[in-house]
């Protein structure tokens, strides 16, 4: 292992992020912060999903975990594109680094960048409201491994993409429905039958119902089996990714 | 081992193009290698493979001995690659740029002073803290250079490196590369600058259609090709009346009293071209004469190898 290869990409890739922090850091944490004062301030009054629990208090721990995963996602797979496209690529596939290190620097920018903004939205929004917390363990757990899922899903779509509105399109049609209708804004249990089975089929809503528990101690589904999905969709991402990588798929023609 | 980079039946298609067809060569260490060809004729395509860019259909290529697809972290720490455009990380300076390339070869502060000494010797002093976004296209050039060297690499592969480089950026650069290879190191170019082959390569390679079409030293490429010519430039006082039987073959142009004419250097002399000047009633004022260059031969070459 050519661990100071993989240090060095890694340094790369969170440099690249935190020279323009406006944009990577900042500016998710007001976008979370814009939904939590809007949602929380129309259905404070009308909405209670758990006993004891306050609408606002409900709506945090979705929207710190929206903004992990979208934010894991935007980080990987737009410093590929921007790589594939302006060419700088070249600097990393001329270098001795194994596929295996390669995928490891980005998914662990990847996770840092998710992880730093959920953390930013976090400390933004205690201010506003008192949140318990359940279980540290639980919260870590979600958040490692559902910045580990979007992580390996942005290597993916930015490997595959070959334009910008290609990967905008990955991100709206798929990323952005996934996490919306994964249960952020409400409990599945106040959906139609049809559609809670549905939920069940989408990845994020285990994440995020799985990282609710966390605070809580209250879930839609068992937190067991929300884990289980998780670390089932990391582990199936992640070996994609790596297949793709070894093939040299989209990089070495 | 005294084999820079070998390569071995390497065939690469795409789609329908056949872009490499089977083709073999071998570059001994510390030559200055010239690989030549027009537009399309496979040269990026076998840099890019002797580079893990492009991986090969069939074939074997080795860098000092080490193959680029099975050993390709020993191959890739011996190789240094120049590419052809001008790619930058937009992000970075130009310090932080040649500090994240030496880390990936696993290097770290110990190399610092050979970062410091290539930055010296490509003039980057003044820019070393400038972000990359900032420099001129001829700054952009030396810091690609300044990344391929950053691991001290045996063999440095240059495609195109002076391509929209400015005469005096060019000075620069060749008497940098000049003074690499005179330390030993391996160097590969490729160039449609005939002129700087010439100038600087030990051996040349012209590649056309994906094959190989000439390997040879500078001098035997310009000497035993068949029809390697010299041009003779004959001024008359007068013009003649008829260009003597013997001289219209090689005769390529007349304007008035001058003429033209193309010499094989094999069968044609200049002094029985004059001869028969003299003998058809030409008073010769003025001659001169021009060896061919490395441009007839490739010219020729390319030409003869279409289908």
């Amino acid at each position: 292992m050519n661990l100071r290869g993989l240090n060095t990409l890694l340094y790369k890739e969170l440099l690249r992020f935190y020279k323009v922090w406006l944009q990577t850091l900042l500016a998710p944490i007001i976008t979370a912060l814009l939904y939590f004062l809007v949602f929380a301030h129309a259905l404070e009054e009308h909405v209670q999903v758990y006993d004891g629990v306050s609408y606002t208090a409900f709506l945090i721990p979705g929207l710190i975990m929206m903004s992990i995963i979208q934010n894991a996602f935007a980080n990987s797979s737009s410093s590929l594109i921007q790589s594939k496209i302006t060419g700088n690529i070249v600097f990393v596939l001329l270098s001795p680094l194994s596929y295996l290190e390669f995928y490891l620097a980005f998914l662990l920018a990847a996770m840092v960048r998710g992880i730093a903004v959920g953390i930013g939205v976090c400390v933004v929004a205690v201010a506003f409201v008192e949140l318990p917390v359940h279980s540290v363990t639980v919260l870590l757990a979600f958040a490692l491994l559902g910045s580990a899922v979007l992580g390996s899903l942005g290597i993916i779509a930015g490997i595959w993409a070959e334009k910008f509105d290609q990967l905008a399109g990955f991100q709206n049609f798929v990323v952005l429905p996934l996490s919306f209708l994964s249960g952020v804004f409400y409990s599945i249990h106040s959906l139609p039958p049809f559609w809670q089975g549905v939920s069940h089929f989408n990845p994020f809503f285990y994440m995020i119902d799985g990282f609710r528990y966390g605070f809580f101690g209250v879930s839609d589904v068992n937190p067991w089996r929300s884990l289980g999905v998780t670390a089932v969709s990391f582990a199936v991402l992640g070996a994609i990714t790596l297949f793709l990588l070894k093939r040299g798929y989209k990089l070495r023609h | 081992m005294d084999t820079a980079i070998t390569v071995n039946e390497v065939r690469k298609h795409y789609g329908k193009v056949q872009a490499l067809q089977g083709l073999n060569l071998t570059i001994e260490r510390g030559e200055f290698f010239g690989l030549l060809g027009p537009n399309g004729a496979g040269k990026s395509t076998l840099i890019n493979i002797i580079a893990g860019l492009v991986r090969a259909d069939d074939g074997r290529v080795a860098v000092l001995g080490h193959d680029v697809v099975n050993d390709y972290r020993r191959a890739r720490a011996e190789l240094g690659v120049v590419p052809q455009e001008l790619v930058f990380d937009p992000f970075f300076t130009v310090r932080e740029v040649l500090r994240i390339q030496a880390g990936y070869f696993g290097l770290g502060k110990e190399n610092e002073a050979w970062l410091d000494e290539l930055i010296d010797a490509l003039d980057l002093t003044d820019k070393a803290d400038s972000n990359m976004r900032s420099l001129s296209g001829g700054m952009k050039r030396r810091v690609l250079i300044a990344q391929a060297l950053v691991h001290q690499p045996k063999v440095l592969v240059l495609d195109e490196p002076t391509a929209g480089v400015d005469v005096e950026l060019r000075q620069t650069l060749w008497q940098f590369v000049r003074r690499l290879h005179r330390e030993g190191m391996t160097i590969v170019l490729t160039t449609h600058y005939l002129e700087e082959a010439e100038l600087l390569c030990d051996r040349i390679a012209i590649i056309d259609h994906g094959v190989l079409i000439a390997l040879d030293s500078k001098r035997a490429l310009l000497g035993k090709v068949t029809g390697a010519r010299s041009r003779l430039s004959v001024t008359l006082a007068a013009p003649l009346t008829a260009v003597p039987a013997a001289l219209t073959e090689m005769l390529k142009q007349q304007d008035g009293a001058r003429l033209e004419f193309h010499l094989d250097k094999h069968h044609d002399s200049i002094m029985a071209v004059l001869d028969a000047l003299r003998a058809a009633g030409g008073e010769v004022v003025d001659l001169q004469t021009e060896e061919a260059d490395l441009e007839d031969i490739f010219v020729q070459l390319t030409k003869r190898g279409r289908p």
